[in-house]
């Protein structure tokens, strides 16, 4: 695949994993964490921990979007496509999650539940023009790289004034989770000694909001790609500006990524959306300014105000360490559901479930290097 | 055909559809398979008319398999559910080394599906039957009503006879055996996908579907000692690799960089966030041998037209975990897992 497989060569992984070797001293050890669910699976699935130095380690962040929504999101959807009998359009990722009471959407939807699965905010708008007379919910989740294309459908059905189709909105903000991750870490949190910062994210956003790292909590940030080869010359990035004393953002993913990101983007996302006063993350909790929801101009495409739910406030699973996971305290062998019960075919947790939460990845990739991973459900 | 008095007025096969009466085992039934089933299929076995098929077996080990066919699209680049309906039963004869000798076909059909549509299933099947030199024994036919079924869904049953001294089965993989391919991998599930209609993208990419017997008995020809066959379907290479594994009580060693896969596949899979080792093939084969053999064994396969493209993609080795590892293109190395759920699409 041209312009894929030259970020994925093999004799340039080599050398940057020498450069790298070359680079991170012995003396010290370089704790740096992946933003994002999408470098998380590029470091699995192409073994780039495996090419790193043993003082390099790679701590997993929270930017996987399914890992992140509260179990009490999910309730809702379920509750809105039972009780209010709507067409629920979700991406593939969330049909698996765990709800409560052993609750999937799959299962709901296996129980009669209108569910339909898309794979792109266009195909809940042809839905909703071929039933008028269904109510169409699209449940809408994701960082700011997946709220444009919501953004899109909402004018679009605006436009064509379609009655039958609102936004189940649940879509979050990544700087406050940055920040958030940042003003926990410490002696009782995670050391963190530098980010390898969202790409796709900050391809709508622009490296600019990253400023707030370096200045405020004195870390540096490296904007990185999602290919392995972006990730490990990223990590030489963190790794430079640590040994020589600086502190900055720094753009590697130069090809894709702006100072000011994609302004049009932003501009559809301030007409139609606002932020909310608060909004709970799994493993974060209730951080204000953090999510966003429909404009008042727009509120009468809110899924939220037009079939009102009331879903109990999410409890967790019993022994899950999703939280502390996705705050890069604890990883993902540390919790003791990892491997049995929970497995991607039996998620307990979120990280669990997406191929870009934490546990997904180490399952599916890497656990042949874990000495108690014969925990399997194949024994 | 001799126009049969029973039936003066004769099937609309242009624009006539399915009622539940050619399913209720009365004239209008009699009349499908009359104007409809037996124009294609005339074994002469299946012509008697018979509710079940009279033969001798040959002499030998006989293999029986089955299997049920339910793919959407019925039509895709490359074939059909008729085709696919031989095919994969073919295969899973095959699998065991087996010459196919014969098939029961029974279809369940919905209410007002398009007479022609059928008429071109039945006669796709009947062609890969007869290319594959298997013979349509017996059938059924059931109608179902409107909204309960999904336009057609074939079962096929074959049964073959494998011969002597050949022992062919998923546990026989031994640490240090070779793991071959027979070519290109994932070209049948995204010619599927193509075909669906919220995905909207084109490629030239056509299903594998094929029946592979021959080349399973140029195979066998050359190397009797086969260890393993199988074909990976559902789940894709990787789902099969760790089938093996765990049947055999080993582990795998393979190499991303020896595996077949088209520039286009590849490529597809990268759009839709899907893993082309997970992606389903119905006319590719996973062949496990030992080591001294597999020279011989990959140049059989390359001499035959459905292995051209055969490569030797890694070794058996020992492993209690019976983990499927696999060096990446990249190379680094991780597992290689069966897979999980549905292969779903990542949504950033």
């Amino acid at each position: 695949m041209k312009f894929i497989d030259e970020f994925r060569d093999q004799t340039l992984a080599r050398r940057l994993a020498e450069a790298i070797a070359a680079e991170a001293r012995p003396e010290r050890d370089y704790r740096l964490m992946e933003f994002c669910g999408g470098h998380t699976h590029a470091i699995y699935r192409y073994g780039v921990q495996h090419l790193m130095p043993p003082n390099v380690r790679f701590i997993h962040g929270p930017g996987c979007p399914v890992c992140v929504l509260p179990m009490s999101r999910i309730d809702q959807a379920i509750l809105l496509a039972t009780q209010h009998q709507v067409t629920l359009c979700t991406y593939g990722d969330l049909m698996r999650v765990p709800a409560s009471g052993r609750q999937t959407l799959l299962k709901a939807k296996a129980r009669g539940a209108d569910i339909r699965m898309i794979y792109s905010t266009q195909d809940a708008l042809r839905i909703a023009r071929a039933a008028p007379e269904r109510q169409v919910v699209f449940f809408a989740i994701g960082f700011e790289t997946t709220t444009p294309p919501t953004a899109v459908a909402i004018l679009t059905a605006r436009r064509e004034g379609l009655k039958n189709v609102s936004v189940f909105c649940n879509h979050v903000l990544t700087p406050p989770a940055l920040a958030t991750i940042l003003a926990t870490a410490g002696p009782d949190g995670v050391r963190l000694d530098g980010i390898l910062g969202p790409s796709h994210v900050s391809t709508l956003i622009g490296s600019r909001p990253y400023n707030v790292v370096p200045e405020r909590f004195g870390i540096p940030v490296v904007i990185a790609g999602f290919e392995p080869l972006d990730v490990m010359q990223s990590t030489l990035m963190l790794i430079r500006q640590l040994n020589s004393g600086r502190c900055e953002v720094e753009n590697q993913y130069r090809r894709a990524v702006t100072e000011d990101g994609n302004r049009k983007a932003q501009a559809l996302m301030a007409e139609v959306f606002k932020v909310r006063a608060d909004f709970e993350w799994r493993g974060l909790g209730v951080l204000p300014e953090s999510a966003l929801t429909l404009a008042d101009a727009y509120a009468d495409l809110d899924a939220e105000l037009r079939f009102p739910v009331e879903a109990a406030p999410t409890k967790e699973i019993r022994g899950c360490d999703c939280p502390s996971i996705l705050r890069g305290v604890k990883t993902p062998t540390d919790c003791k559901l990892f491997g049995n019960p929970c497995t991607p075919e039996n998620p307990m947790g979120s990280c669990m479930v997406s191929s870009e939460g934490a546990c997904a990845a180490y399952w599916s990739y890497g656990r042949f290097r874990e000495p108690n991973a014969s925990l399997s459900r194949t024994a | 055909m001799i126009a049969d008095r029973r039936f003066p007025v004769r099937l609309d096969l242009e624009r006539g559809t399915l009622e539940l009466s050619h399913g209720s085992g009365g004239r209008a039934m009699a009349q499908l398979i009359s104007e409809l089933f037996q124009r294609h299929l005339d074994d002469e076995l299946l012509l008697q008319g018979n509710d079940q098929a009279l033969f001798q077996p040959p002499p030998g080990r006989l293999v029986m398999s089955t299997d049920g066919h339910v793919i959407s699209p019925l039509f895709f680049p490359g074939g059909d559910i008729g085709s696919l309906a031989v095919h994969g039963t073919v295969n899973d004869v095959a699998m065991a080394g087996a010459r196919p000798l014969y098939l029961a076909v029974g279809f369940i059909l919905e209410e007002g599906f398009p007479l022609a549509d059928l008429a071109r299933i039945v006669e796709s099947l009947a062609r890969a039957a007869k290319a594959a030199g298997v013979a349509v024994v017996t059938g059924d036919t059931k109608v179902v009503e409107r909204g309960k079924g999904d336009g057609v869904f074939i079962t096929t049953t074959g049964i073959g006879v494998v011969p002597d001294g050949i022992t062919i089965s998923g546990d026989q993989a031994r640490p240090n055996d070779r793991i071959l391919v027979s070519g290109w991998i994932g070209d049948h599930g995204v010619a599927i996908l193509s075909q669906r209609e919220n995905l909207g993208f084109e490629t030239q990419i056509q299903s594998d579907s094929a029946a592979l017997h021959t080349l399973v008995a140029s195979m066998i020809a050359t190397v009797p000692d086969l260890h393993c066959l199988r074909d990976p379907t559902r789940g894709g290479l990787a789902t099969t690799l760790n089938e093996l594994a765990h049947q055999s009580g080993v582990g795998m060693q393979i190499r991303e960089t020896d595996i077949p896969i088209r520039s286009e596949v590849a490529a597809a899979c990268e759009l839709l966030g899907l893993d082309p080792l997970y992606v389903a093939n119905e006319g590719k084969l996973v062949a496990i041998c030992p080591p001294e053999q597999a020279t011989r064994l990959l140049a059989a396969m390359r001499a035959h037209p459905l292995g051209v493209d055969a490569s030797i993609i890694g070794e058996v080795v020992e492993d209690p975990q019976h983990f499927v590892q696999m060096e990446t293109g990249f190379g680094g190395s991780r597992i290689l897992d069966w897979l999980v759920g549905e292969q779903l699409p990542r949504i950033c």
